[in-house]
C-alpha cells in the first residue's frame, strides 16, 4: 500500500477504534488518539527522509479511478510543498492532542466525539495536500469544514456556536465560487483533451485570457478566504476567539494553509496569465494584510484574537512571497507556511495554558507572570520571539527569504512589508510586557507552572524553531525544486543582478 | 588561512548560557564561577588568534571558518560562515577582555541578587551573539549577531522588569533598534538584488559596478542601522532608559560593545562608503548632530548613569563622524572606539561602585566627597575622567584629538563645520566630565547620615584598576608608530589612501583642543563650586529642555506614539463596523429575505450537515449533466 493512502487510512482507523471504545474510557479513548496520531507522525517523517529531494517531479504517486463517468480519480502525490506541508500538519497533530489533554472535556458532545473529528480531520488534512485531482481536492476542501465546524461549535469557549456558523457560511461562499471555477475548467478540457480533473492535465489546457481571468478568481477568492487574506479575514479572530487551542493552532496552522497551497498549486499553476494580470493587486492587498494585521493585533484586548491577525499578517507575507513569482520568494512562502504552523502552534499552546489556568484570556488579566511561573513564561517569550522573526529562530529564515525575494522584482513592495518588522517587535513586547513584566496582577499568585505533560509536548515545537533556524536546509532542500518547477511553469525567471561582477 | 577555533568564540558562551537557563535554580551556587570562566576562556581564544594573527604577514592574516551552509534557494546561498580578519580581532580581544572583568565585577556587584544566576546567563548569550556580529562573514551571518545582542540588551535592561519603567525601558530600546533593523534588512536586500550575493566578500567584489546611486542607498540604509544600534540621531531616544539594567550592563553593553556595533558596520562596509559621497556625508551629519546633541544633554542631567549615558551617545558620534570621513577615518574610529571602550566602561563601572555604597542612589546632587571614602573608585575613575576629556598622555587625547584633526581636514567649508563641531563638542565634554567628577567625588558631602559609603570589595575594584590602566595607556600604545592604522590598514584601507589638504597642523589641533578643555573645565568647576540639593527650578529654557533630553521622547511621543495609538483604535473601530459589519449586513439581509427558509435554518446542527450532503450530490448531479 502506498504511503500517502496509509497516511490517509491510519488516522481513520484510528478513529473507527476510538469509536468503538466505551466512552466512558476517556483516558483510553486520549491514548488511543495519540497514539494514532503518533503512528502518523513517524511514518511520514520516515517519508520525508525518503522522499528524493533531487526530483521535482510529483512523488508517491497512484491512482484509482473513484467516478468514472465524470472522469474523478482518486488520484494522490506529493511535490516537495505538499510534502513539507504534510511533515508539518502530522506532526502537529499528535502535539494538539498532549497539549490540550482535557480541553474536550467541557465540550458539548463529550470526549469520544472530539477525537474521531481530529483524527477524521488529519485524514483529510492528508488527502488535500496531496490531491492529484481537482474533484477530489474540492470535496476533501468542503469536507474538512465539517469536522472544523463541530470542533469550534461544540468545544469551543464564549460565542462558540455563533463564530462556527460565520467560519462554515464564509467557506462555503468560497467553496462555492471555486465550485463554479471547477466546472468551468471542466468544461474547457473536454473540449480539448477530454473531461479530465486530472491537475496536470489541466495545467497543459489553452485557455483564453478572459476565461482564465474569471477561473482564477473562482479559485483565488476561495483560498483568499481560507488563507485569510484582508478584507476576507474577519472570520479568522472570531473562530480563533471561541475555538480552543487545539482546533486553532490546526485551523490556523494547517488548514488555512490549504488556501496558500492551493494558490501555488491551483492558481498559478493552471491560470499563469491570469497571475500576472492579478499580481499588482494581490501584492497590495499582502501588504495591507501585513500592516492591517500587525495594527490590529497590537490592538487586541484578548490573547486569542491577538494570535489570530498576528496570523493575518503572516499570512500576507506567504502571499507576497509566491506573487513575488521568484524562487526566493515562492521557496521562502512555503517555509513560512510550515515555519508559521510551527510558532503559531507554541502562541496557541501557552496561550491556552495560560487562559486555562487564569479563566480569562483578557490580556489585562494576567501580569508579572515571569516570577510565577517561569518555565511558562519563557516558553510564551520563545514563541513571541519566533512570531516577530527573531534571526535564529525557524521564521526569520522564512521572513526574510520572503522579503529579498519580493525586493529583487519589487522593491517598494518590500520596503513596506520590512515595515511590518517594527509592527511585530510592537506587537510581540506589548503583551510580553503586559503579561509577563510588572508586578504580579492580583489573582495569578498561585498560578502553577507548566506541568510534565505540558513540556513534553511544547519542548519538540521549540526545539523545532530553534532547529529550523539554523538548519532549515532539509526542507529547502525538498521545497526548492518544486518552487522552481512552478516557476518554469509559469515562464518566470528570478531577475538577475543589477550590478555586473 | 582556514582556523577550525573560531567557532568555539560563539559556542563556548551560547551554550554555557542555555545550559545556565535549563539548570534552573540547581546552578544558583556556582553558575556565575562557571560564566566567567567561560568567558575567561573565550579571551584565552582571542588571544591566542590574535597571537598567531600577529606572526603572519599582513595579507596572510584573516582567517576563515565555515560552519554549514545555512540558506540556499536559487543563487541565495548563505553559509553560516565566520571571518577572523584584523579589525574583528580588535573587537574580539575587546568583548572578551572587556567582558571577563564585568564578569568578575558582577560576581560581587550582583552578590544580593537572587537570580544572579540569569543574570550571568545573559551576559554570556550576550558575549556569544555580540561575537558573532563581528565574526560573521556575511551580512546575514552579522545581522543574527545583530539582533541577538538587541534581544541581550532587551533582556539585561529588563533584568528587573518587575518594575514597569524598566521593562518599558527594555521594550523601548528593542523597538527603537528595530527601527534601525529594518535599514539592516533592506540594505541586505539591496546588496542581493545588485551583486547576487550578501557576504562581504561577495558585496565588495560587485561595488564597482554599482550605479552610485545604489550604493548611496545602500551606505543609507546601513547608516539607518547603525542609528539604531548606536543610539544615533534621530534613533538614540533609547539609550538613556536603557540605563535601568544593572550598571555592569551599562558598562559592557551600553558603553564598550553592543552600541558600537554600528561603527563597526560602517568601516566594516568601508567599500560601500568609498564609492559614494553622499552617504559618507550623511554619516558625517549624523555623527556630528549627535556628538552635539549627546553632550548637551549630558550638561544637564543630575542622574549619574544618564548624564554617563549622554556622553556615551555623544562619544559613538565622534567614532561615526570619523568613519564618515573615509579611508582615513576608518581606522581612527576603530581607535576611539577601543580607548573608549576602556575609559567608559571604566567610568560605569566606577559609577555601579558609587551606587554600590550609597544604596544605589544615583542622583548626583545626593553625592560629594566621596573621593574621600572610596579612594580607589576615585582614583579609576578620575584616570578615565582625564581620558575622555583628551588630556595628554591619556588614551582620549590621541584618539579624539585625531578625529578632531581629520575633520578640520575635510576640507573646505564642510571641514570648518565638521572640525568646529568636535571642537565645540570636546569643550562640552570637558565641561558635563568636571561637573560629573565635582559633583559625585569632591566638594561638601550632601548624603544623609543613613548611607555609609564605602570603598567596593577586590572584585570589583580590580577590573575598575585595570580598566583605568587601559584608560591611560591604549591611547599611546595605538599611535605609537601609527601601529593601530597600519594593522588595520590592509582591511580599512587597502587602496593606502592619503589624508586629505593639512588644514593644521596636527599641534595646531592639540592646543586648539587642549584650549577647549581648560576651558569646559574652568566653567565647570566655577559653576559647581557648591551644589545645591535639590535640582533649582529657576533655569534657563535651554537647560529645562536639555534635562528633557533635548525634548527627543516629547517628540516621539507627538509624533509617532500618540498618531500610532489612534490609528490602531480606529483601525480596530474600521474593522469591526466597517469590514465584519459590511459581512454582518450581508448577513442579516440574506437571513431577512430568505423568510421563506426559515423552517429548515432551525440551528440543529444535523440540518446544516443534511444541506452540505444534498449539495455535494447536487454538484456532482450537475457535473453528471455537463458531461452528458
Amino acid at each position: 500500500m502506498s504511503f500517502l493512502t496509509s497516511l490517509m487510512l491510519i488516522p481513520l482507523l484510528g478513529s473507527l477504534i476510538v469509536a468503538i471504545l466505551p466512552k466512558e474510557k476517556t483516558k483510553l479513548i486520549k491514548q488511543a488518539a495519540f497514539a494514532t496520531s503518533l503512528l502518523v507522525a513517524a511514518i511520514t517523517v520516515g517519508a520525508f527522509v525518503n522522499f528524493d529531494s533531487s526530483n521535482p517531479a510529483d512523488q508517491f504517486l497512484q491512482r484509482h479511478s473513484w467516478i468514472p463517468s465524470i472522469g474523478a480519480d482518486f488520484s494522490l502525490g506529493v511535490d516537495g510543498i505538499g510534502m513539507a506541508l504534510i511533515l508539518m500538519a502530522a506532526i502537529l497533530v499528535p502535539i494538539v492532542i498532549l497539549a490540550g489533554w482535557n480541553e474536550s472535556q467541557s465540550g458539548k458532545w463529550g470526549v469520544k466525539t472530539f477525537y474521531i473529528l481530529i483524527l477524521v480531520l488529519e485524514t483529510m488534512m492528508v488527502g488535500v495536500f496531496s490531491a492529484e485531482d481537482v474533484f477530489l481536492f474540492y470535496v476533501l476542501f468542503e469536507a474538512m469544514l465539517i469536522p472544523v465546524y463541530f470542533l469550534i461549535g461544540g468545544y469551543g469557549w464564549g460565542n462558540r456556536a455563533a463564530a462556527a456558523m460565520k467560519f462554515l457560511l464564509y467557506s462555503l461562499f468560497g467553496g462555492l465560487l471555486m465550485l463554479a471555477a471547477i466546472i468551468g475548467l471542466y468544461v474547457i478540457s473536454g473540449n480539448q483533451t477530454g473531461h479530465t480533473f486530472d491537475i496536470s492535465t489541466l495545467s497543459t489546457l489553452t485557455i483564453d485570457h478572459s476565461t482564465q481571468n474569471f477561473l482564477f478568481l473562482g479559485f483565488f477568492i476561495a483560498f483568499a478566504i481560507k488563507a485569510p487574506l484582508w478584507p476576507f479575514h474577519t472570520w479568522l479572530p472570531d473562530a480563533a476567539r471561541a475555538a480552543t487551542p487545539g482546533t486553532s493552532i490546526l485551523l490556523l496552522g494547517v488548514l488555512d494553509k490549504v488556501g496558500t497551497y492551493g494558490m501555488i498549486r491551483f492558481c498559478i499553476t493552471l491560470f499563469p496569465d491570469a497571475t500576472k494580470t492579478f499580481t499588482p493587486i494581490i501584492i497590495v492587498l499582502s501588504l495591507i494584510s501585513i500592516l492591517y494585521g500587525a495594527f490590529l493585533a497590537i490592538g487586541q484586548k484578548e490573547i486569542n484574537g491577538l494570535i489570530a491577525f498576528t496570523s493575518i499578517s503572516h499570512f500576507g507575507f506567504i502571499t507576497l512571497g509566491i506573487f513575488a513569482m521568484t524562487s526566493q520568494g515562492m521557496s521562502g512562502a512555503t517555509l513560512y507556511m510550515v515555519n508559521h504552523g510551527f510558532s503559531t502552534a507554541a502562541l496557541f499552546m501557552v496561550g491556552g495554558w495560560m487562559i486555562s489556568r487564569r479563566g480569562s484570556s483578557k490580556i489585562e488579566d494576567f501580569g508579572g507572570l515571569q516570577r510565577v511561573t517561569p518555565i511558562m513564561a519563557w516558553c510564551f517569550f520563545i514563541a513571541g520571539m519566533s512570531a516577530l522573526a527573531l534571526p535564529g529562530l525557524s521564521s526569520f529564515v522564512s521572513e526574510f527569504l520572503v522579503l529579498v525575494g519580493t525586493f529583487t522584482r519589487y522593491p517598494v513592495a518590500a520596503i513596506f512589508g520590512t515595515v511590518g518588522i517594527i509592527l511585530a517587535a510592537l506587537y510581540v513586547l506589548i503583551v510580553v510586557q503586559k503579561s509577563l513584566h510588572g508586578p504580579t496582577t492580583p489573582g495569578n499568585e498561585g498560578m502553577s507552572d507548566l506541568n510534565l505533560r505540558e513540556k513534553v509536548a511544547i519542548a519538540p515545537v521549540i526545539a523545532l524553531l530553534v532547529v529550523l533556524g539554523f538548519f532549515p536546509k532539509p526542507l529547502l532542500d525538498a521545497i526548492n525544486p518544486a518552487a522552481t518547477h512552478v516557476m518554469v511553469h509559469s515562464g518566470v525567471t528570478d531577475p538577475a543582478p543589477k550590478a555586473g561582477k | 588561512m582556514t582556523s577550525s577555533h573560531l567557532v568555539y568564540l560563539i559556542a563556548l558562551p551560547l551554550f554555557s548560557s542555555a545550559f545556565l537557563i535549563l539548570m534552573g535554580r540547581k546552578a544558583d551556587k556556582w553558575g556565575h564561577i562557571f560564566a566567567t570562566l567561560i568567558s575567561a576562556a573565550v579571551f584565552g581564544v582571542g588571544v591566542s588568534e590574535f597571537i598567531s594573527m600577529h606572526s603572519r604577514a599582513g595579507d596572510m592574516r584573516a582567517v576563515t571558518q565555515h560552519l554549514f551552509s545555512w540558506i540556499s534557494v536559487g543563487t541565495f546561498q548563505v553559509d553560516a560562515s565566520l571571518l577572523l580578519d584584523q579589525l574583528s580581532i580588535c573587537f574580539v580581544l575587546l568583548i572578551s577582555g572587556v567582558g571577563t572583568l564585568i564578569h568578575i565585577y558582577s560576581i560581587a556587584y550582583m552578590s544580593h541578587d537572587k537570580d544572579r544566576r540569569r543574570f550571568f546567563a545573559y551576559l554570556n548569550f550576550f558575549i556569544a551573539a555580540m561575537l558573532l556580529l563581528v565574526l560573521g562573514d556575511s551580512y546575514l551571518n552579522l545581522y543574527v549577531g545583530w539582533e541577538g545582542v538587541g534581544l541581550a540588551s532587551y533582556l539585561l535592561i529588563g533584568f528587573w522588569n518587575q518594575k514597569p519603567t524598566y521593562a518599558t525601558a527594555a521594550k523601548k530600546a528593542f523597538v527603537a533598534n528595530r527601527v534601525g533593523d529594518v535599514g539592516l534588512s533592506l540594505a541586505i536586500m539591496i546588496a542581493f538584488a545588485q551583486f547576487g550575493s550578501v557576504t562581504f566578500d561577495g558585496v565588495k567584489a560587485g561595488v564597482h559596478g554599482a550605479s552610485p546611486a545604489a550604493l548611496t542607498a545602500l551606505g543609507a540604509m546601513l547608516l539607518l542601522a547603525a542609528a539604531g544600534k548606536s543610539a544615533q540621531f534621530p534613533l538614540q531616544s533609547w539609550l538613556g532608559d536603557a540605563m535601568a539594567g544593572p550598571t555592569p550592563v551599562s558598562a559592557l553593553i551600553h558603553a564598550a560593545t553592543m552600541v558600537t556595533a554600528g561603527v563597526y558596520l560602517i568601516t566594516r562596509s568601508n567599500f560601500i562608503f568609498d564609492g559614494s559621497s553622499t552617504a559618507r556625508l550623511l554619516v558625517v551629519i549624523v555623527g556630528g548632530i549627535t556628538l552635539l546633541f549627546g553632550a548637551l544633554i549630558g550638561t544637564a542631567k543630575d542622574d549619574i548613569k544618564k548624564a554617563l549615558a549622554a556622553s556615551t551617545m555623544s562619544q559613538i558620534g565622534y567614532m561615526i563622524l570619523a568613519s564618515g570621513l573615509g579611508p582615513v577615518g576608518y581606522a581612527i574610529a576603530i581607535m576611539h572606539l577601543l580607548t573608549h571602550g576602556f575609559f567608559k566602561a571604566g567610568m560605569f563601572l566606577g559609577a555601579g561602585s558609587v551606587m554600590h555604597g550609597m544604596d544605589d542612589e544615583v542622583n548626583m546632587r545626593r553625592y560629594g566627597a566621596i573621593g574621600k571614602v572610596m579612594p580607589i573608585t576615585f582614583a579609576t575613575f578620575g584616570l578615565g575622567y582625564l581620558a575622555i576629556i583628551g588630556v595628554p598622555p591619556f588614551a582620549g587625547f590621541y584618539s579624539k584629538d585625531k578625529i578632531i584633526e581629520i575633520a578640520f581636514n575635510a576640507g573646505g567649508t564642510k571641514g570648518i563645520i565638521l572640525g568646529g563641531a568636535t571642537l565645540l563638542g570636546a569643550a562640552i565634554t570637558a565641561f558635563y566630565m568636571t561637573r560629573l567628577m565635582v559633583m559625585t567625588f569632591t566638594g561638601s558631602k550632601r548624603w544623609d547620615d543613613k548611607a555609609h559609603p564605602h570603598e567596593s570589595p577586590v572584585l570589583m575594584w580590580l577590573p575598575m584598576v585595570v580598566l583605568a590602566i587601559g584608560s591611560v595607556a591604549t591611547g599611546f600604545l595605538f599611535n605609537s608608530g601609527n601601529s593601530l592604522v597600519n594593522w588595520l590598514a590592509p582591511v580599512l584601507n587597502p587602496n593606502n589612501v592619503e589624508g586629505g589638504s593639512e588644514l593644521m597642523k596636527p599641534i595646531v589641533v592639540s592646543s586648539l583642543a587642549l584650549l577647549a578643555v581648560i576651558l569646559g573645565v574652568a566653567l565647570a568647576v566655577t559653576k559647581y563650586r557648591t551644589v545645591p540639593v535639590e535640582a533649582p527650578e529657576d533655569v534657563s529654557v535651554f537647560t529645562k529642555v536639555a534635562r528633557r533630553d533635548l525634548l527627543q521622547d516629547a517628540f516621539n511621543e507627538t509624533v509617532l506614539m500618540r498618531p500610532g495609538q489612534k490609528l490602531t483604535a480606529g483601525l480596530v473601530k474600521t474593522d469591526y463596523y466597517a469590514i465584519d459589519g459590511l459581512v454582518r449586513l450581508v448577513g442579516a439581509v440574506v437571513t431577512g429575505t430568505s423568510t421563506f427558509l426559515r423552517r429548515i435554518q432551525n440551528g440543529y446542527v444535523r440540518s446544516y450537515a443534511l444541506i452540505m450532503v444534498i449539495g455535494a450530490l447536487a454538484l456532482i448531479a450537475t457535473i453528471w449533466v455537463v458531461t452528458l
